[in-house]
This record gives C-alpha cells, sequence and structure tokens, in this order.
C-alpha cells in the first residue's frame, strides 16, 4: 500500500532545532535569587536608615540587627536565660500541638463520620471558629493561672480548628466509587473508616497538621505575651518595651526558626506515611 | 431479534441453562424527588450469559445496576441469584465501575486481595496471595504484583481492578462502563480479555456501556435501555460466533446488528 513521494526538489532545509526562549529572572537558581532578593532587602533597609527616613530608635540598622542576632545566638548555644526561655515556649509549643493533634483529630472524627456530630457539634464548633481565638487568652490565664498552663491551652486552642476541619474535610474526600466499592465487599463502618476514609482523607488531614504547626506557635507567644510567665514571648515583650529594636527583630528570628521546625517535622512525617501522594510546592522547598 | 422478555432473547444454546441472575418487575421510585427511575424490568441470565446493556446518560443504568447489586433496594419487584433474593451485597456478586478505583496506598497484589481481607480478615488475604498472583498472570500482570498503582497504565490498572472483581469467584459479574475511560485501542483489547477471562471462568456477566460495538463484540444479547423511566425497550440477540475477534468488527453482518441497534436508540432513548 505504500506508495513513492515525488522526491521533493527544493534544496535540503537547514535543520530546525530551537530551544524555547526564557526570561533571564526565571533563570536564577533558587540559591542565587534567594540571596539576590535578601541583598536587595538589606540594601533598602540601609538606604532607609542611612537617609534617616525612619527614626533609628525604632529602626536599627542591618549591621546592628545582625550584631544583635549572633549575641542571642551565643546566648542559645551556651545555655543562657534565652535558652532555658526557649525551652519554655518549645514546651508549650510541643505539647499544645500534641494536645490540638489528639482532640482535633477525635472532633474530627465525630464532625466528619457521623451525623450527630455533623448536624449537633459542627455548627458550634464553625461559631467557635469565627471568634478571635487569641481574645480568649485572658480566660486561659484566670482560669490556668500564669504558669505554662495557660499558654498551652491557648496555642492548642488557636491550632485545633484547621485539624478538625482537615480531619473532617478527610473523612468526606473518599470518592463515590470507592465507596460503592466498599459497601459491595460488605465492609462494616470501622472497615471503611479505617481502610478508606483514613487513607483517603490523609492529605487533608495533613493539610490541617501544617497550618497548626505554624498556628500553634502563634498561640503560645500571644499566650506569653497576654499571660506573663518566663518563655520567648516575654523576652520580646520586655525588649520591645525598652525600645531594643534589634533584639526583637532577632528573637524574632530565632521564634521563626522554631515555627519552620514544626512544618518540617510535619512535612517529613508526611512524606513517611503518605508516600503515594503528589506534593506540593510549600512542601518542595524542604527537599 | 425479539422485542420484549415473553421468551428468552439469549441464543438457543444458553436458553436451557441454569438460571443464575432473574429480576422480575423491578421498579424504582425515589418518592422525595420524584423521580420514576425505573419501570418494571424483567431480565434473566442463564449461566455463562453476556448480556450487554446500551442507553443514554440518566436512562436508570446505574439504579439498575445498584440494585442489582444488592446496594439498593426496589420499590417493587424481585431480584434473585442463584436462587437466593438479593436484600444486601453479596459475595457472589463481582463489581467494576469506569474507574479502576484502586487504592494507591496498596501494592497490586494488596488491591486484588482487598475484598478477602475486608471479609475474611487479613490472614485469609494473606493465604489468597498465591490465587492473586495467578489472577494477575491470567490478564498479564505478571511481575507488577508489587508495583503501587501510580506506576501503572490506565489499562493495566483496569486489569488490577477485573482482578480484584474475581479475586472472590463471583457467579456474576456486573460491569459499569468497565473500559470507557479507557483510549480506543486500550479497550478493544480489554474487550478481548474480558472475553477470554468469561470464557476461561465460565463467568456470568452483565454490562453496560455507552458503546453500541462494544456491546455487539462481547454480548450474547443487547438490549436497548430508555430513560425517564428507565425500561427495557427492544433486545438484539448477537449470533456473531464465539470466540469473538476485532476482525469481525469490519464484517457486514457486525455492520448490520449495530445498525440496528443504532436504529432502536435513535426511536427511543433520546426524547
Amino acid at each position: 500500500m505504500t506508495s513513492e513521494l515525488p522526491a521533493v526538489t527544493t534544496s535540503v532545509a537547514p535543520q530546525t532545532v530551537w530551544t524555547e526562549e526564557v526570561h533571564w529572572l526565571d533563570r536564577i537558581p533558587r540559591s542565587v535569587a534567594m540571596l539576590l532578593l535578601l541583598g536587595v532587602f538589606v540594601g533598602v533597609w540601609q538606604a532607609v536608615y542611612t537617609l534617616r527616613l525612619i527614626s533609628p530608635i525604632i529602626m536599627p540598622s542591618p549591621l546592628e540587627t545582625v550584631i544583635d542576632i549572633v549575641t542571642v545566638a551565643i546566648n542559645l548555644l551556651t545555655g543562657d536565660y534565652m535558652l532555658r526561655a526557649l525551652w519554655i515556649t518549645t514546651q508549650e509549643v510541643l505539647v499544645g500541638f500534641i494536645i490540638a493533634v489528639v482532640l482535633g483529630f477525635l472532633l474530627g472524627l465525630l464532625v466528619g463520620e457521623t451525623a450527630f456530630g455533623e448536624r449537633a457539634v459542627m455548627p458550634y464548633l464553625v461559631g467557635i471558629n469565627a471568634a478571635p481565638k487569641v481574645a480568649f487568652a485572658p480566660l486561659f490565664v484566670s482560669w490556668l493561672g500564669f504558669g505554662i498552663a495557660s499558654k498551652i491551652a491557648l496555642s492548642a486552642f488557636v491550632a485545633i480548628f484547621p485539624i478538625i476541619v482537615g480531619t473532617a474535610a478527610g473523612i468526606h474526600a473518599a470518592d463515590q466509587n470507592a465507596r460503592m466499592l466498599f459497601r459491595t465487599m460488605g465492609a462494616t463502618r470501622w472497615q471503611t473508616l479505617t481502610k478508606l476514609k483514613l487513607p483517603y482523607g490523609m492529605p487533608h488531614f495533613f493539610g490541617g497538621l501544617k497550618n497548626a504547626a505554624v498556628l500553634v506557635v502563634v498561640g503560645a507567644v500571644v499566650g506569653e505575651f497576654l499571660g506573663g510567665g518566663k518563655g520567648f514571648g516575654e523576652l520580646i515583650r520586655m525588649a520591645a518595651s525598652m525600645i531594643n529594636t534589634p533584639r526583637v527583630f532577632a528573637l524574632i528570628l530565632f521564634l521563626s526558626l522554631l515555627g519552620l521546625g514544626m512544618f518540617w517535622a510535619v512535612i517529613h512525617a508526611q512524606r513517611k506515611l503518605i508516600f503515594w501522594h503528589r506534593e506540593t510546592v510549600a512542601d518542595e522547598m524542604f527537599e | 431479534m425479539s422485542t420484549g422478555t415473553a421468551q428468552s432473547p439469549l441464543p438457543a444454546g444458553l436458553q436451557d441453562r441454569p438460571v443464575v441472575y432473574e429480576l422480575r418487575g423491578v421498579s424504582k421510585t425515589y418518592k422525595r424527588r420524584n423521580v420514576h427511575a425505573l419501570e418494571k424490568i424483567d431480565l434473566r441470565l442463564t449461566e455463562g450469559a453476556f448480556w450487554g446493556i446500551i442507553g443514554s446518560s440518566g436512562c436508570g443504568k446505574s439504579t439498575l445496576l445498584k440494585i442489582m447489586s444488592g446496594l439498593l433496594s426496589p420499590s417493587e419487584g424481585s431480584v434473585v441469584l442463584s436462587g437466593k433474593p438479593v436484600t444486601g451485597p453479596r459475595r457472589d456478586i463481582g463489581m467494576m465501575f469506569q474507574q479502576p478505583t484502586l487504592f494507591p496506598w496498596r501494592t497490586s497484589i494488596e488491591n486484588v486481595v482487598l475484598p478477602i481481607e475486608i471479609r475474611d480478615g487479613k490472614e485469609a488475604a494473606a493465604a489468597k496471595h498465591a490465587a492473586a498472583r495467578a489472577l494477575l498472570e491470567l490478564v498479564g500482570l505478571k511481575g507488577f504484583e508489587q508495583v503501587y498503582p501510580n506506576e501503572l497504565s490506565g489499562g493495566m490498572a483496569q486489569r488490577v481492578a477485573i482482578c480484584r472483581m474475581l479475586i472472590t469467584e463471583p457467579t456474576v459479574l456486573l460491569l459499569d462502563e468497565p473500559f470507557s475511560a479507557l483510549d480506543e485501542l486500550s479497550r478493544d483489547f480489554m474487550d478481548m480479555e474480558l472475553q477470554r477471562i468469561c470464557k476461561e471462568l465460565n463467568a456470568t456477566a452483565f454490562l453496560v456501556t455507552h458503546s453500541i460495538p462494544e456491546a455487539v463484540i462481547l454480548s450474547d444479547v443487547v438490549s436497548v435501555m430508555s430513560p425517564r423511566p428507565g425500561r427495557i425497550g427492544a433486545t438484539v440477540t448477537i449470533d456473531l460466533p464465539r470466540p469473538r475477534t476485532l476482525d469481525m468488527m469490519t464484517e457486514p453482518h457486525f455492520g448490520a446488528l449495530v445498525r440496528q441497534i443504532r436504529g432502536l436508540l435513535d426511536k427511543g432513548a433520546f426524547l
């Protein structure tokens, strides 16, 4: 069935190998791009400082800030009072997170799996979630005192909602055919929950955990701002009241590292547990 | 061709076999939405028969399948499988959907033995691994036992789903557009695979599909379903010899059967 095509008489065309054009900005590798942006930021900052656009009392120079970061780092590394403060805040964050995960998971199960939970419990949770949760801080202080307990309570309280939502949404995530298949196999409710709904819902659950991991630090620090104690939040409050702005910046930086550490831990747990799930851009940054 | 169900439209060789599935006067009305989904469906499948149903979307096919598989109760009528009334999910029914519906956290073989794990526990499932391996080999997936579904092509995933359906040794297979998500080439191939498997296991099958050629090439009988309320209209006996081959699709008789069914659909189904 094949037939010879008439020979093409025109001369052989030059090769048409070509590459797509990529803007030079998009060709910069991540590490260089990050350093570049940091450089621009510090440059502008230095300019603002040098030109005295903002009073140096409230806006320190980049150098002063770096010096203070080093001071704080040394204090932390030598196990001085700042490390003790950080340890207190870390404890609040960890215990608050564990409480939020356990309670949030159970409440999420109740709301997601049972009709009663969805009808009766859910409306109240939505209501409480709409309230500014840190406003409850004074209540926790009066109930639990100025110690670590009131901060744990606030951080758990702030972090629990994304976990409830993630768990409940996860339970609803299993697709219709999969549910039908489980029914045709005669699966019990418990089997459907443990072998279908929970594994299917894992990505949602971890989405909630990631939000919670960041919020739990917010809860602990706000708790310390409003309820005193000996944590890192208190150090920030004191530094701010003495208008020691470089110190505030430095402390915030190390506090961010705590949040970042929590986030990183969650993402690593996620990698281990839901190996089948495609990862998001935010996760990839922790490669 | 015969219309109605007064006599069985099954080919002569299949008529006197024992009856596996029997539906009598099955109707379904969804009271709340006031939808009349099915009206007086009568069906009689004998052992080893392959029955195809063609119908447009929303003709009540999925409602019919749910009733047949014991997921939904009919409003009227009776469904009997192997002499026992169907009043809930049954282990002698195997089901397959348009999507493979494999679970990504389980390897191929773990997906295949899932129905056993659900019914009889983990130990029973482990004991069935040899049978599962044999099934995977039957569908040409030897060596893919420990592979996760993410790494399988659409056709391969659907073949794993076939194995999962077969692991419980069901008496009847309910196939809900099983290959309509596949490309044309894989689909033809899978149709032939399905025929081979059905013959090997002497399975009774009930296929719902949108594709007239697929229904014709696989079935002994093709019924046309019309919507609102869903009812079985005309029924066409497919007298192509078995085993069927893809080459038959180019024969004039195949074309005639397809044309006949298309004509029946045009008459009733798209009002």
